[in-house]
């Protein structure tokens, strides 16, 4: 292929990744624009050159080309696994997962290319070797860390005094490894250097997401995925790719806004996302308010939401977890379905953080074919709350406690909230009077407009609708 | 060193931060699961550190390392394209 060409089919590759993350973030066109990447990436696999500038299918074929197809064959075949057998609830996990695996390739290629026993590298080169190896081994162990969290193992932030300073530490040392090993990249004791520097990363993965709770996984996920893509950057560098270089930086750059925006829709600096171990100081404060002592909840039967809801003019539906974890998403359709033959104005009100993911609600929604045009954000349904007449809280808690607006010693505090205190009468559906994610109580449960249906989410919404129909 | 290359990389950074900054929240999951085939892009890494590799550790670590990249490309995209597929708009009775 002439040089030319290739120059030209790189540019092309560049303008269809920019333009996929573009299409991706408009719902309209957000399913063309992840065909519009990877269609990107085709082109970039057909154009692949070595460092060096042959190109990589013209040469002949050797045991090592038999391994490649061996090896895309079994990712393929562990990607879409992976991909269409998991359920929707465990979305989050799975982009962990292929995070952390992209992660682990990073480090692996820039590794192979920086132990090479006969080549002499540039200062610059050495340093992009060291910072993939680095960044990428610590977002496959930190990846694999947040799967287990969000799967339910270890969920809760795991915390030891001076814990901050010896992870401190352990970047000192790996800092100065890297400065060792960028200016002696050769001889015996690189190596060595160089698989403790390996191993310390990915500790140094470990140690980062484990004393972070299991709710601000989303977070960790986004932050991970933005470093993997420097480190698959950094491997362009390295291996002198350029559709590479403008692949990971892009997925970079995008992914710490992306970062940034999640924490903002939390209203809380990422620094205390990643360093504050959430609810480790203000959990038990937040428990023991005083003014809910003496108070208590009123709960309500499925025959009666149903009538309230059935003569109702504008519902506001409020999902969470909790609808996620009773795969009710289905029965939720079927309900605002059955209200809006009855002529209700039934809404879907989207906090940026319900679920475990953003926009976690929303997949688990249109999965049920609730069309997104129901689906209203946080920002957009708040200022119409108090004409709404009932406000159906499914597994949602934290998202709806009137603490973050009113409690200024909860640690929720200052948290932008769906104020479904507001609407006219409130019916939360709740399993039990656990607590949230967070871990403090929900002040909205205490109200006098709030009544609780208490029982499994699936169950509850079941009774509802046959209820409503009867009515 | 190649300046050129880091020209690049200093505009995809811009580019990046610009073309993200209006997202919805609902998009926000599909949007993560995105970008993250697109680091996908670290298959031919590994394919072409497998190509060379020399010794039967390099190859072994090459073999783990496209197992990787190859899950993460095709995995990320079946997985977001699998998300996406359930937005759709009512249809107009």
């Amino acid at each position: 292929m002439s040089s030319t060409i290739v120059a030209l089919l790189i540019i092309g590759v560049a303008v269809l990744f920019i333009l996929g993350i573009k299409l991706l973030s408009s719902p309209k066109t957000a399913r063309l624009g992840n065909l519009v990447a990877a269609a990107g990436m085709t082109i970039a696999l057909i154009i692949l050159h070595k460092p060096n500038g042959d190109y990589v299918w013209s040469q002949g074929w050797s045991f090592n080309y038999t391994l490649i197809a061996i090896g895309t064959v079994i990712g393929i075949v562990v990607g879409a696994l992976g991909a269409y057998s998991v359920k929707m609830t465990a979305m989050p996990q799975m982009v962990a997962l292929f995070n952390g695996l992209g992660g682990g390739a990073a480090a692996l290629v820039a590794s192979l290319e920086f132990v090479k026993p006969d080549h002499d590298i540039t200062t610059f080169i050495a340093g992009s070797m060291l910072f993939a190896t680095l960044i990428g081994s610590l977002s496959f162990s930190g990846s694999i860390i947040a799967y287990l969290k969000l799967q339910g193992k270890f969920e809760k932030p795991m915390t030891f005094p001076g814990q901050n300073i010896l992870n401190g530490l352990i970047l000192l040392v790996i800092l100065g490894l890297c400065g060792f090993l960028t200016l002696h990249a050769a001889g015996g004791n690189a190596t060595l250097a160089f698989i403790v520097l390996f191993s310390l990363a990915l500790f140094f993965g470990v140690a980062m997401v484990m004393p972070i709770g299991g709710a601000d996984m989303p977070v960790v996920i986004s932050l991970l995925n933005s470093f993997t893509g420097l480190a698959v950057a950094a491997d362009g560098f390295a291996i002198n790719n350029l559709a590479m270089v403008v692949a990971g930086t892009l997925v970079g750059s995008s992914g710490t806004l992306l970062t940034l925006l999640m924490c903002k829709a939390m209203n809380r600096p990422v620094t205390n996302v990643l360093f504050g171990a959430f609810g480790s100081s203000g959990g038990a404060g937040g428990a023991a308010t005083g003014d809910l002592a003496g108070k208590t909840v009123k709960p309500i039967q499925a025959d009666e939401v149903a009538l309230l809801l059935a003569y109702a003019q504008q519902v506001v539906i409020v999902p969470g977890y909790g609808m996620a974890v009773a795969q009710a998403q289905h029965s939720v359709r079927e309900l605002s379905d059955e209200l809006g033959k009855r002529g209700v104005e039934v809404r879907f009100a989207i906090h940026p953080v319900a679920g475990r993911m953003p926009g976690h609600m929303n997949v688990l929604l249109a999965e049920a074919n609730v069309p997104y045009d129901q689906l209203v954000e946080m920002e957009a349904i708040n200022p119409s709350m108090d004409r709404v007449d009932v406000c159906l809280v499914i597994g949602a808690n934290d998202v709806v406690n009137p603490a973050a607006r009113e409690e200024k010693t909860s640690p929720i505090y200052g948290m932008p909230i769906i104020e479904a205190d507001r609407c006219k009468s409130v019916i939360v559906m709740k399993r039990s009077m656990a607590a949230g994610f967070a871990g403090i109580e929900n002040h909205l449960f205490y109200k006098d407009n709030t009544r609780m249906l208490f029982g499994d989410a699936k169950a509850s919404l079941n009774a509802l609708v046959a209820a409503v129909k009867a009515s | 060193m190649d300046t050129n290359i880091l020209f690049i990389f200093i505009l995809a950074v811009f580019v990046g931060f610009e073309v993200i900054s209006k997202v919805p929240s609902m998009l926000h999951t599909p949007l993560m699961s995105g970008t993250n085939a697109i680091h996908g892009i670290i298959l031919f890494g590994g394919i072409l550190v497998l190509a060379d590799a020399a010794t039967p550790l390099a190859q072994a670590l090459g073999f783990v390392a496209v197992i990787f990249g190859s899950a993460n490309v095709f995995g990320g995209f079946m997985v977001t394209d699998r998300m996406l597929r359930m937005f759709k708009k009512k249809k107009s009775p």
